[in-house]
């Protein structure tokens, strides 16, 4: 055994830095020394340049953590598979490599589905390997079998079942090639044991090989037609009022760099969607934030136009001044969270659909000029022609009308009525209700104080939507959230991932008490694993965002949103501090203003995990609010 | 709307749930699915037959071209292809109801394939229209059991 792995060592080319050799079509696959099949998959796994790969072993999977023990290859053992999934994506969101996760069969494998789901809605590169039982005893219930194949098969971008070793290292070149480019996704890979136990001559193909072997993936060649990308320039030069909406697109492929140059060029506004946070940077003057549900008043109105609020759906919309007259949306899908009532989302502008995916264009809303194809090469391709023969526009007046906009509805708070009388000041602030502390104040203070530098993750719910609206991010990747899934407990592992992946990065999760309890257990691995990923806990002891619900749909009435102990409210409970003491990581809770500020310097000052757990009142609502399926009109701003 | 789909395939296990379930998970039912190795024997055809609004169509054949395993889909449009559909049906017989069955099956250039005392089986290929005409005759004489290919179809270019 040690033998082979001696020659496998000497074989195998050096994983990291090494040169890439260059593609030849001449170039044969090159023949291993025999070896089995864990082995070929470890191998295999080096050769995409994998650095850590996120395990939890079993049965089924722990022949390949025996050759783990023999690689260069990071293992960490997260302390459930869905922080080691949702580790993977961390890594993979920042990085734009595939994240690689593993669990054993059965009930390893079915943890690892709500990442694989959060990875096909956020188009996130994931490399997905389970342990299967023996081929013999598939479909018999053996213990711990299931068919994930047929688990994951609508959440995948593709799957593999491995039924010959000799397939191993094609399948992994086959599975980090299709997750990693194109529209980016998951793809399983399932392992049976014997497979992984079985000896054979590993045979590398090359990635020419590759491609000419996957002839119905065609997504990576996929480029605009030069004639839409003319029409594009000539629908710019008429327009008045043209709007930039861009998403996740720019950031996956890279091209945050030209959607700048382009921008300013045309001198269009861009408001990008919550996955497009970082894509333009929110510093800039043409910067409208994010928009949507909750996103920005002004990106709203500058897209739909500006309208006089009704407060039930069944009145007339009047509208008070116009929106786009021209809408480029750019590598984004639509999102009903986005576009609130597909028909109404400017209504009355041209829309331009440029995105990679065929089958998003005209699937949630009807568009004008639908155009399959790279975002970077065709922005890459605009510029050219903008280069060549620039635009003499500058929809001076509309640009006064965005800052108009932008003066009169900046993200804002205060405390409302709600929040003086709430239980909070009752109960955990007696005497010193001048120094509640709201969310947005500790976003705001973590902005300045980490100068707006930190990578920052967040879970689901109200502090996910104020970690998007009071940090302001000037970089691609820098703000990392489950955005179509919406997973809680997301976060924390997140950060474990993007800080493995980014040492000398600080690295932040913003989370709710809802959602860092859900994966509490990964502050082992970061103890144990020397990952000194930070979190604040904006502890409301609610469920935040169905709170706000309940307030405005449901006249209050609490359906199970309470997270505290109900026999005790005036205690925080859990009590994060000890959680976090009894694994070795340090924990402090802020209840007052005045300590908030050293607080957070402290923890950012900290050279291993630490938790802030910061005290809020429940009743604070995200605002803006354009409740699920309405327009613009019912946009609620003003607190 | 009726829609006829060709789906080129690599021929390899699992890709028939993986296009089924883009129809299913949709709650679009299949009228008919086909499914046979190509000249090549490392592809092969499936030639589906749904109903849907086209906006729908127009989906389904956009997801089932972004699987790695579908080579090429066609959604074909009425005159561009031709299209045979092959029908095995036993019917029941007296000696009465024999000639004229026997009739009928020349008339439709149809094959009689078995012959037993009180039934004939007979294989009958043909577009969809006489493929149905020629069911519904043989139902006057009782159809005992009936299994049909569902369409193939071919681009006319």
């Amino acid at each position: 055994m040690s033998k082979t792995t001696e020659t496998r060592r000497k074989s195998a080319p050096a994983a990291n830095g090494a040169p890439k050799r260059p593609p030849s079509k001449t170039q044969r696959a090159e023949v291993g020394v025999p070896m089995s099949g864990c082995d070929i998959l470890v191998e295999a796994l080096e050769r995409e340049g994998v650095e850590v790969i996120f395990a939890y072993p079993g049965g089924a999977s722990m022949e390949i953590h025996q050759s783990l023990t023999k690689s260069k290859i990071r293992t960490i053992l997260p302390r459930h598979e869905q922080g080691g999934s949702f580790a993977a994506e961390g890594y993979a969101r920042v990085t734009g490599k595939a994240g690689v996760c593993m669990s054993t069969s059965g009930p390893g494998a079915t943890n690892l589905v709500t990442a694989v789901a959060d990875a096909y809605m956020d188009s996130c590169p994931l490399i997905a390997i389970t342990g299967q039982v023996t081929t013999s005893m598939i479909g018999r219930g053996a213990f711990q079998e299931t068919d994930i194949i047929g688990v994951t098969l609508p959440i995948v971008k593709h799957s593999y079942l491995v039924t010959d070793v000799n397939d191993i290292p094609r399948i992994v070149k086959e599975a980090f090639y299709i997750a990693q480019t194109g529209r980016p996704g998951p793809v399983v890979i399932d392992l049976p044991k014997n497979i992984q136990q079985a000896k054979t001559q590993p045979v590398w193909p090359t990635l020419e090989q590759i491609k000419k072997s996957l002839r119905g993936y065609t997504q990576p060649d996929l480029r605009a037609d030069e004639l839409a990308l003319n029409e594009i320039i000539g629908l710019i030069e008429k327009a008045e009022r043209p709007v930039l909406y861009c998403g996740g697109g720019i950031i996956t492929s890279d091209a945050a760099e030209e959607l700048r140059k382009f921008a300013e060029a045309t001198q269009i506004p861009v408001a990008t969607t919550l996955m497009g946070i970082g894509g333009f940077p929110e510093t800039h003057p043409l910067s409208l934030r994010w928009l949507g549900m909750h996103g920005a008043a002004f990106a709203n109105w500058a897209v739909n136009g500006e309208y006089k609020h009704r407060t039930s759906p069944n009145e007339p919309m009047v509208k008070l001044k116009d929106g786009a007259d021209l809408l480029l949306s750019f590598g984004v899908r639509f999102d009903d969270r986005v576009t609130g009532k597909f028909e109404e989302f400017c209504k009355h502008g041209t829309i331009v659909h440029v995105d990679i995916d065929a089958s998003e264009l005209n699937k949630n809303r009807r568009v004008h000029l639908p155009v399959v194809g790279d975002i970077k090469d065709a922005l890459m391709r605009l510029n050219a022609m903008l280069a060549r023969r620039p635009l003499n526009k500058k929809h001076t007046n509309w640009l006064a009308q965005i800052d108009e906009w932008k003066q009169k509805a900046p993200f804002s708070y205060g405390i409302t009525t709600e929040i003086a009388h709430s239980d909070h000041m009752k109960q955990h602030l007696q005497g010193q209700e001048s120094e509640v502390i709201l969310q947005q104040m500790v976003i705001e203070a973590l902005y300045e104080l980490t100068k707006g530098d930190a990578y920052i993750t967040t879970g689901v719910g109200q502090h996910q939507m104020w970690a998007g609206q009071w940090y302001k991010y000037s970089r691609p990747r820098q703000f990392v959230t489950s955005g179509g899934l919406g997973s809680m407990g997301f976060g924390y592992p997140a950060a474990l991932g993007i800080k493995v992946a980014h040492p000398d990065k600080e690295v932040i999760d913003i989370d709710g008490d809802g959602s860092f309890l859900m994966n509490i257990q990964e502050l082992a691995t970061a103890h144990v694993e020397k990952i000194a990923a930070k979190a604040i806990i904006l502890n409301n002891q609610h469920l935040g965002m169905v709170v706000q619900w309940e307030d405005k749909f449901y006249a209050g009435n609490r359906g199970h949103t309470y997270l505290g102990n109900p026999d005790d409210r005036a205690q925080i409970y859990p009590d994060y501090v000890r959680v976090c003491n009894s694994f070795n990581v340090k924990c402090e809770r802020v209840m007052y203003k005045k300590d908030l500020r050293p607080a957070i310097q402290r923890m950012l000052d900290a050279k291993e995990p630490y938790v802030l757990d910061v005290i809020v009142p429940y009743t604070e609502h995200v605002l803006p609010f354009i409740p699920a399926g309405r327009t613009v009109a019912d946009m609620i701003w003003k607190a | 709307m009726r829609h006829t789909i060709s789906v080129l395939v690599e021929n390899k296990f699992g890709v028939l749930t993986r296009v089924a379930g883009l129809f299913s998970g949709r709650g679009y039912n299949i009228d008919s699915l086909n499914v046979a190795p190509t000249h090549d024997p490392t592809a092969s055809r499936m030639t589906i037959v749904t109903r849907g609004d086209d906006a729908t169509v127009e989906q389904i054949v956009k997801q089932l071209k972004k699987l790695p395993d579908v080579i090429k889909v066609v959604d074909f449009r009425d005159g561009e292809y031709v299209d045979r559909e092959l029908v095995l049906v036993k019917v029941s017989v007296d000696s009465k109801a024999r000639a004229e069955v026997m009739q009928i099956t020349d008339i439709f250039r149809a094959k009689i394939v078995d012959v037993q005392a009180k039934t004939l089986s007979i294989e009958i290929t043909g577009d969809e229209s006489k493929v149905e005409k020629f069911i519904e005759l043989m139902k006057t004489f009782g159809v005992l059991e009936l299994t049909r290919t569902g369409r193939v179809a071919l681009p006319r270019k």
